[in-house]
């Protein structure tokens, strides 16, 4: 299995070979995003643009406008906090043709601590009319979705993962936005994710059926669009909905799913994620069980929300 | 070349009517920044651009960014005197359902090449573009024009850094340093100014470090047109050079109007009936075009 960003580095450089207009613009992190794969194959078009997201930004939207497909690199903290503004009113505003590959996404982001783990990203993009957000959960949709992505015509931003991600699907998947997955079917109870925490919800499940609760999993990788009504009728047979993100819980995937089921069929909803709170420097283990968002304090907490007596 | 220049110039007088006698009737809008950029902007739309206000999409057409987007009013004039629109539609400007927005929009209206408001940002955009030229074998040029308040902004000096990097001879920024901006700061006694407040960046030798960053700088004052217009070419005539251009305009926020020039309050400021007469009859606008 490949890290995320090693499946990113790769699959831009396929991406790059299949079309000349493929660009690769930097922020002096490419040895850390992996998009130093595409400097070396095809060195023409990477651009290294220097620690000035700002710019990066602006200059991309430049290039979208004489028709190139121009993929960023740099860390999702840098996008949505540093050069929000210019994502806002070059990108966002103008539907340029300018895809972010928002790397070291959520709290994993390889002992860097706080100041890097952006657990507000999904609430920033989320806000902006017009944008387009995926997180993917594993290498094959990471791929499929680059894939769509450089074909489609707008702005993306691509919520991605350092490390490992354990494979969900099959290689013959097909990336659609909007789309729902339901990985596991339940009778109890469902949890609602995204990106890589899905597959850890997965675990969750697992281990939960073992203590003879019923969770169904769904995967929710377009943040942004989403398909609402096919959210709406795979929650349709629960009392409770769980979400479970690797994100604070105001404004991302948790808040998108009570916007959705409060309006047109309400229901008990517990956001699981980072508490409104700040991170730290650790491991990804450690960090995963202080968030809860591992399988075995995942399972603990759904077990509770279900049995609360027990 | 005087005559040349004689027809310029009237067409920037015209343009500042259109500019602040739209902005009275909007309501609402900017006089100072518009006013100081005025005749570069003409210079721009009617002699150094190569482009066709017809086929505003015209792929290997120069760019023009005016990155400063808050003087929109003066763009919109330089746009519809040289044909992109009819000039009754400035009746529109600020208007709901309008393609002149309060600041550029380019989904809104064809012949903009950046959409510009939050400033420093255009710059940018331009350095997009010229570097896009470079990559695709064009020979088009880029110019952005943006302002001394703006040059406060970080990300303009990103751009400034990286530009010369990738010898983007084919890149333009133009200064329109008119030495004021909405509020700055009050002047100490006795302090040299050229306008009722602090100039933003007096005692700073800006050519010197834009020179020092690797661009080529060409100082001129931005209401003469013998010396925009050489500027302007010599900027593109080294397109094929290593070294983008900087064009440091002095320039007089409110140029043009007795009792606007140097004024901070006319930032954006609503012009009375009465301050309208005094201004058509300075600027020699004849009574049925009033």
């Amino acid at each position: 299995m490949k890290a995320m960003r090693d499946v990113w580095g790769d699959t831009l450089v396929a991406l790059g070979r299949a079309n000349p207009n493929v660009l690769v613009m930097d922020a002096d992190l490419a040895n850390s995003t992996k998009a130093d794969k595409f400097a070396k194959a095809c060195p023409e078009r990477f651009l290294q643009m220097g620690i000035a997201e700002q710019n990066l930004i602006g200059a991309a939207v430049g290039l979208a406008s004489v028709g190139y497909i121009p993929w960023l690199s740099t860390f999702a903290i840098f996008f949505t906090h540093r050069a929000v503004d210019p994502i806002r009113m070059l990108v966002a505003q103008t539907h340029a043709n300018v895809k972010l590959g928002a790397a070291y996404a959520g709290v994993l982001t390889g002992l860097t601590g706080k100041t890097h783990q952006d657990v507000e990203d999904l609430a920033i993009m989320r806000a902006m009319p017009g944008m387009t957000i995926i997180a993917p959960i594993d290498s094959t949709e990471c791929e499929a979705a680059m894939r769509w992505a450089t074909e489609y015509e707008g702005p993306v931003y691509l919520r991605l993962a350092r490390d490992v991600c354990p494979d969900v699907f099959d290689p013959g998947y097909e990336f659609k936005l909007g789309k729902t997955y339901l990985l596991k079917e339940g009778k109890d109870v469902l949890l609602v994710s995204t990106g890589p925490q899905s597959q850890r919800c997965l675990e969750a499940a697992n281990l939960l059926d073992q203590q003879e609760v019923s969770a169904g999993v769904l995967h929710v990788p377009s943040i942004k669009p989403l398909d609402r009504e096919e959210l709406i009728k795979a929650c349709e047979p629960f009392k409770t909905i769980v979400t479970v993100e690797e994100h604070n819980v105001h404004g991302g995937l948790g808040g998108l799913v009570c916007e959705v089921l409060s309006g047109q069929s309400p229901k008990t909803v517990i956001r699981l994620g980072v508490q409104d709170r700040w991170g730290e420097s650790a491991p990804n283990e450690y960090l995963l069980n202080l968030f809860e968002l591992s399988p075995a304090p995942l399972c603990a907490r759904v077990k509770a929300i279900v049995h609360p007596a027990t | 070349m005087k005559s040349d220049n004689n027809e310029l110039e009237g067409l920037a007088r015209q343009g500042r009517w259109l500019a602040i006698s739209t902005v009275a009737k909007s309501g609402a809008g900017h006089v100072g920044g518009p006013f100081s950029a005025m005749d570069i902007l003409i210079a721009l739309f009617f002699r150094a651009l190569r482009i066709d206000p017809q086929n505003p999409k015209w792929a290997t057409r120069d760019r023009f960014i005016l990155s400063k987007g808050h003087s929109s009013i003066g763009l919109y004039v330089a746009m519809a005197l040289r044909g992109y629109f009819p000039i009754e539609e400035l009746k529109t400007f600020d208007k709901g359902n309008s393609r002149l927005q309060g600041h550029p929009d380019i989904t809104k209206l064809p012949g903009l090449d950046a959409s510009t408001g939050s400033l420093g940002q255009g710059l940018s955009v331009g350095l997009g573009m010229a570097l896009g030229s470079r990559l695709r074998g064009e020979k088009f040029h880029t110019f952005v024009m943006i302002g001394d308040g703006e040059l406060q902004e970080g990300m303009i000096w990103e751009a400034l850094h990286i530009a010369p990097r990738y010898k983007l001879g084919n890149l333009t920024a133009i200064l329109d340093w008119n030495g004021l901006q909405q509020f700055g700061w009050v002047l100490a006694i006795n302090e040299e100014h050229r306008g009722d407040r602090k100039d933003p960046w007096s005692g700073i030798d800006l050519r010197g470090i834009f020179e020092r960053l690797g661009w080529r700088c060409l100082e001129i004052d931005g209401h003469d047109f013998s010396q925009i217009l050489p500027a302007l070419q010599s900027a593109k005539a080294s397109g094929d050079s290593d070294q983008p251009t900087m064009v440091i305009a002095h320039t007089i926020k409110g140029k043009g109007v007795s009792f606007t020039e140097g004024k901070h309050e006319w930032h954006s400021k609503v012009a009375t009936k009465e301050e309208l007469n005094i201004i058509a009859e300075e600027l020699g606008i004849q009574e049925g075009l009033r």
